[in-house]
């Protein structure tokens, strides 16, 4: 015998010889059942103590990750069993036997067994008879629950990078503008000249820089004053002339 | 037959599942509830009188015409069609406690069959055979299952009224002595003398 086996396999009764497997309950009320049915006890009077320990024999050997369930159900059935053995007050009528919601539960659930019973004769007379065509196949069963180890995840990320395009990246270049060297070339033309135009102040090919530097030196000499600036109409040439301050600087 | 009932034959014929009369009244507005139970008569008539290997039977709110039991092995053997999934005693039950319970919670499912039911019960969503309804005032708002009418068809019932009724149900417990008076008393059909 495996140790798997073993653990699905016991003995109830090892003088009586018969052996159950576990597999074959559908849960704690059901092996319940299928032990009071095998000792053909009144459900009324259900022995409890014996019930108990017999529930508790058959589960002895579960594996633990399977038996939440099994062991709920024989705490209940020791709780009950040391309650039946308290004594009682002297009040009868107030006392309930603590076996009847037990009792409760296992009829309710021997009801549903026989439905079952009844929904699967149902179901195989149903199956006899064939529709026109064919009949829709049931749809997948769900993936398994996603593993995955690091490495794999790692991977699949790169594979997904690997499918982006290049990325476009632009360098910003500091490209400081130089005010003083126009301030100084603007004043130095002025010295030379009464008026200039817009184009005397940049050579021949100017950069962004060269026009952004003439232009900041330009508004900043005329708010001293040294130059005034002077348009005759929209877009027509810019004048630039010395300024009011422009003699006493 | 008359021209309408051939027109039924025509439309359960094509159909791969059960039609309802609703959906038999967008063949022609113009005949009533009525004169489609008229055909429908008809039809089930003409296939019994005549010795047809096929009937006409009532299932899921609907019609359908589906093959007679006693061909059964012979289809099957012949592998013409695949035969419907077979549900396990766990689906079973899950699927009885809530047929009978409806609309109802995973809880109840749970508390009735004493173990964990959730994959279960996703399992038959998936299947078609339950679906979520609502969910409940309760703590947390649990989601709320009833049978869909593909449950109906997989058992061949005409509608719920179908399933057992619980009196009718033989609790097969030696059951001796019912429950002193005034006490909690079982659920219907268990106290038998």
């Amino acid at each position: 015998m495996t140790a798997s086996e073993r653990a699905s396999d016991f003995s109830l009764a090892d003088d009586l010889g018969f052996v159950v497997q576990l597999e074959r309950f559908s849960g704690p009320l059901d092996l319940l059942l299928h032990l009071i049915r095998k000792e053909e006890i009144d459900i009324w009077d259900i022995p409890i103590a014996r019930i108990a320990d017999q529930f508790l024999q058959a589960i002895a050997q579960l594996q633990l990750n399977e038996a939440a369930e099994y062991l709920e159900m024989a705490a209940r059935l020791l709780r009950i069993k040391a309650q039946l053995l308290l004594p009682r007050r002297g009040d009868e009528e107030a006392w309930e036997d603590p076996r009847h919601e037990l009792v409760r539960r296992l009829l309710e659930y021997q009801q549903i067994r026989e439905v079952v019973d009844w929904m699967e004769r149902a179901a195989r007379r149903r199956a006899e008879r064939f529709g026109r065509g064919w009949l829709p196949p049931a749809p997948e069963a769900p993936p398994p629950p996603l593993v995955v180890s690091i490495e794999e995840l790692v991977a699949a990320v790169e594979r997904v990078l690997a499918m982006l395009p290049d990325p476009v990246l632009y360098r910003i270049l500091p490209r400081p503008l130089d005010i003083e060297g126009a301030t100084r070339r603007i004043l130095d033309l002025l010295a030379e000249r009464e008026t200039l135009g817009w184009r005397d102040l940049l050579g021949p090919r100017p950069t962004v820089g060269d026009v952004l530097s003439n232009l900041v030196a330009l508004l900043e000499l005329a708010r001293r004053g040294l130059l005034t600036l002077r348009q005759g109409a929209a877009f027509t040439p810019l004048v630039i002339e010395r300024g009011t301050a422009y003699e006493t600087a | 037959m008359e021209q309408r009932t051939r027109l039924l034959e025509a439309a359960l014929f094509s159909a791969p599942r059960p039609l309802a009369l609703d959906e038999l009244s967008v063949l022609d507005p113009e005949a009533s509830d009525d004169e489609w139970k008229k055909a429908l008569a008809e039809l089930k008539d003409h296939y019994e009188a005549d010795g047809h290997g096929v009937e006409l039977v009532e299932i899921a709110s609907g019609w359908q015409i589906l093959t007679r039991p006693i061909f059964a092995e012979a289809i099957e053997r012949a592998a013409f069609t695949s035969r419907p999934l077979k549900l396990s005693g766990a689906a079973l039950e899950v699927l009885a406690v809530i047929a009978y319970r409806q609309p109802v919670g995973r809880a109840e499912v749970e508390e009735i069959r004493g173990v964990s039911s959730g994959g279960v019960l996703r399992l038959l969503q998936e299947r078609g055979l339950i679906e979520v309804t609502g969910r409940s005032e309760g703590l947390g708002r649990p989601l709320l299952y009833a049978t869909t009418p593909l449950f109906l068809e997989h058992l061949g019932l005409a509608d719920l009224s179908d399933l057992p009724r619980t009196e009718e149900l033989a609790v097969a417990l030696r059951v001796s002595q019912p429950p002193p008076p005034g006490e909690e008393s079982p659920p219907e059909g268990a106290a038998a003398p």
